[in-house]
């Protein structure tokens, strides 16, 4: 949970930081109405990160901190784990992140058309993102299991003898993120469904008149006007991909071995090792890399949008 | 240095706002009796035995009163009692580990010095120096010692008509022999990691028995896990592997499968801490108890077998205990160490070896789990887990042996690769390598 704020405040707090300059001139409230918030957000956010880069530079035992200025981020990137780490979290990140626009936006062309029970399948495709993480992940790793588990039970009724899903380590990362796309998808396709109806629909008569094709239509119409949803989802699923830790940790600790292991475990078990210091640099590590990749890709993709 | 200033403010609004969330361990008592807290894990076994004593202290001792708050036990009950004694929030008394992760706690700094009390002489000098740093003793023993070794099927052994091995080629000969007879000659559960690390820790005996001061070498990088004969315990894991002997279902099952199978005769051997199968024996299976026995990790180097053995955990005051509650808990932690305590605890639980306390001995009953350990302690053929010589650990070590113990890892990478992760240990711990 450590790992949300320093990314999420950065990225909120730059526009935000902005805005209230820009209102700051015209606005009709005293500056003094800020002090409540700001009191805050300094002694919750901007405090503990500045001392988490302080940290990052000390063997930390929680009682004493000694500086030994950038030995823990050595020691860091020769984690023997921090590799697979590093190539899993992209891994899982992409790999989620793309399964969510393809299905989200699947499923949202689908739950727009008219189809019975529409309201309802709405509901039972958003109905994953309600439930906690770690009841989908201790509920998976029940159905998952190799011998009494549901799916391989089903499995063998038609005589197929399914694979160890979490303990092959070939397969455990990839069970994981089946699992993240089953419970996230529900949220890309609400993206897609509100990016879908705010087209309009003269559009679509106008490509009737033409004579375009279904597959016309979505190509040339849909495709390109849902691009600011596409963009919603990306980043949100990308974001979330790269910090993901929870579902991860439930459903395999990371392993067995190292097999599923993401920059986020490999930070946990740091932490829970009592290497404080080096888990803070870890962390710090963290919140630039994701900086680097999402800032550039949100610049990229917003740039690129289609003014209706 | 001007950057600190902000930060220990910062530091200091945190520990407020911990302080405010923070249920308040320690009870005044007010003016009748006292009241002391006293902190434990949450495994049922340590509730059971906490039960018990506080049930016989209350009966000699109307006017105090013990109450006992529990946390999870392994990493996140380590951060629980790490992050209680930096803040200055512990409760009254605790019982942690000794070994390693005593002394990781600061003890110096933080736990109220029992060296001068008079109970000091009358504990076995093995547990002394786990609770003891340079300057003073910190804990006193509740519980009893136990050992890593081979938990064996009798029943098994004596239907195929095998005999206890005293040579790793014996070991595997008796593992063939099993595995023909159509049962499951090794159980691993991979499902608890943890279970993964005893045949390695187990192992220790043989390394100290092969290479004396191998213990102390390692704390100063002079020994490596990569080179013998500390690599025979990753070795021993990976042959097992491959020579098929474990359970179908090793990568999921759990510590409690295992137990299963061995009291059900399903399973012949499984290597791990007699503590542990001792107490799940005795909740779970009492019928099995005289089926089970004990064997140590046998050397493949010779057919001296020793049992490598680990300490009970130790009570500990923190320094934030004063005043009258002090006196209290000093002569609570007296009484702990008294015959009457271990003969309580005894009751209790299902206890996997012998007490550190003179003049606490086992009941007459235990099951053959204890009474096969005996003869080890009885000719001295005992030496402590690495745990307890020295403070290097690496974290990663049960996800080492896990992947060895699957066949995704040969043992020599495993081994080399855990000797990178204890690096960090060394480095937490200010050592020069």
């Amino acid at each position: 949970m450590t790992l949300v704020h320093p990314t999420l405040e950065r990225t909120t707090e730059r526009p935000a930081r902005r805005q209230t300059r820009r209102a700051g001139a015209r606005s009709p409230y005293p500056t003094w109405f800020f002090v409540p918030a700001g009191v805050f957000y300094l002694a919750l956010f901007v405090v503990p990160t500045g001392a988490s880069f302080w940290f990052a530079l000390t063997r930390w035992d929680l009682y004493s901190a000694e500086f030994i200025g950038l030995d823990n981020f050595q020691q860091f990137f020769r984690e023997p784990a921090l590799v697979k780490g590093f190539v899993n979290t992209f891994v899982y990140a992409f790999l989620t992140s793309g399964a969510k626009v393809v299905l989200g936006l699947a499923l949202a062309v689908l739950l727009t058309s008219q189809i019975i029970a529409r309201g309802w399948l709405r509901s039972v495709v958003f109905f994953p993102v309600l439930v906690s993480t770690i009841g989908v992940g201790v509920m998976f790793k029940v159905l998952l299991d190799p011998f009494d588990g549901a799916v391989n039970t089903v499995l063998s009724w038609v005589g197929v003898t399914g694979p160890g899903w979490l303990t092959d380590p070939s397969l455990a990362l990839f069970s994981v993120a089946m699992v993240d796309v089953w419970k996230g998808v529900g949220l890309a396709t609400l993206i897609y469904i509100a990016g879908l109806v705010a087209i309009p629909q003269e559009y679509y008569e106008a490509a009737r008149v033409d004579g375009a094709s279904a597959w016309q239509n979505f190509r040339s119409i849909t495709l390109p006007l849902v691009r600011p949803a596409t963009v919603t989802v990306v980043l949100l699923s990308l974001i979330g991909g790269l910090r993901s830790f929870d579902l991860i940790w439930t459903m395999t600790r990371g392993g067995p071995g190292f097999s599923s292991d993401v920059i986020g475990s490999v930070i946990y078990k740091q932490y829970q090792a009592g290497f404080y210091g080096l888990s803070t640099a870890g962390n710090v590590v963290l919140f630039v890399v994701i900086a680097v990749i999402i800032f550039p890709l949100s610049r990229w993709l917003n740039r690129k949008e289609v003014p209706l | 240095m001007n950057r600190t200033r902000p930060l220990t403010a910062g530091a200091a609004a945190v520990a407020a706002a911990l302080a405010l969330t923070a249920c308040g361990g320690s009870g005044d008592g007010g003016g009748e009796g006292t009241s002391l807290s006293v902190y434990i894990d949450s495994s049922p076994a340590s509730v059971a035995l906490w039960d018990g004593l506080k049930d016989a202290y209350a009966e000699e001792n109307p006017d105090v009163t013990i109450e006992v708050e529990t946390h999870p036990a392994g990493s996140e009950g380590d951060n629980l009692i790490k992050t209680r004694l930096a803040t200055g929030e512990m409760n009254d008394l605790f019982w942690y580990n000794s070994g390693s992760l005593f002394q990781a706690l600061n003890p110096d700094q933080n736990l109220v010095p029992l060296g001068d009390e008079d109970w000091v002489d009358s504990i076995d000098d093995n547990f002394t120096t786990v609770v003891s740093t340079d300057t003073d003793l910190y804990g006193a023993p509740v519980g009893a010692s136990f050992a890593g070794a081979v938990i064996y099927n009798k029943t098994i052994y004596a239907d195929l008509g095998l005999e206890v091995p005293t040579t790793w080629d014996e070991y595997m000969a008796n593992n063939q022999a099993i595995k023909d007879a159509g049962l499951v000659a090794v159980a691993q559960t991979y499902g608890d990691t943890w279970t993964s690390q005893v045949p390695v820790l187990g192992d220790f005996y043989n390394v100290e028995a092969a290479d004396p001061g191998w213990a102390e070498a390692y704390t100063q990088g002079e020994r490596k896990y990569a080179d013998q004969p500390a690599l025979a315990g990753f070795e021993h894991l990976q042959e097992v592997f491959d020579g098929g002997f474990v359970n179908e279902d090793f990568a999921s099952a759990v510590y409690d499968d295992a137990v299963k199978m061995l009291a059900e005769g399903e399973a012949a051997h499984y290597p791990m801490l007699t503590g542990n199968v001792a107490s799940s024996v005795g909740e779970n299976y009492p019928d099995a108890a005289d089926d089970l026995g004990v064997f140590p990790l046998p050397s493949s180097e010779s057919d001296d077998n020793g049992l490598t053995v680990w300490m009970p955990n130790g009570m500990y005051i923190p320094k934030s205990t004063e005043g009258a509650q002090l006196d209290a808990a000093k002569e609570f932690v007296a009484w702990l160490v008294t015959p009457d305590s271990c003969a309580v605890q005894a009751e209790t639980t299902d206890v996997g070896g012998p007490f550190v306390v003179d003049g606490c001995d086992l009941p007459d009953d235990v099951p053959a789990l204890v009474s096969d350990m005996q003869p080890y302690f009885d000719s001295g053929d005992t030496g402590l887990a690495l745990e307890f010589l020295s403070p290097i650990k690496g974290p990663a070590l049960e996800q080492i042996t896990v992947e060895v113990g699957s066949g995704i890892r040969s043992a020599e990478d495993g081994a080399a690769l855990y000797d990178e992760d204890v690096v960090k240990q060394a480095q937490q711990l200010g050592l020069d390598w």
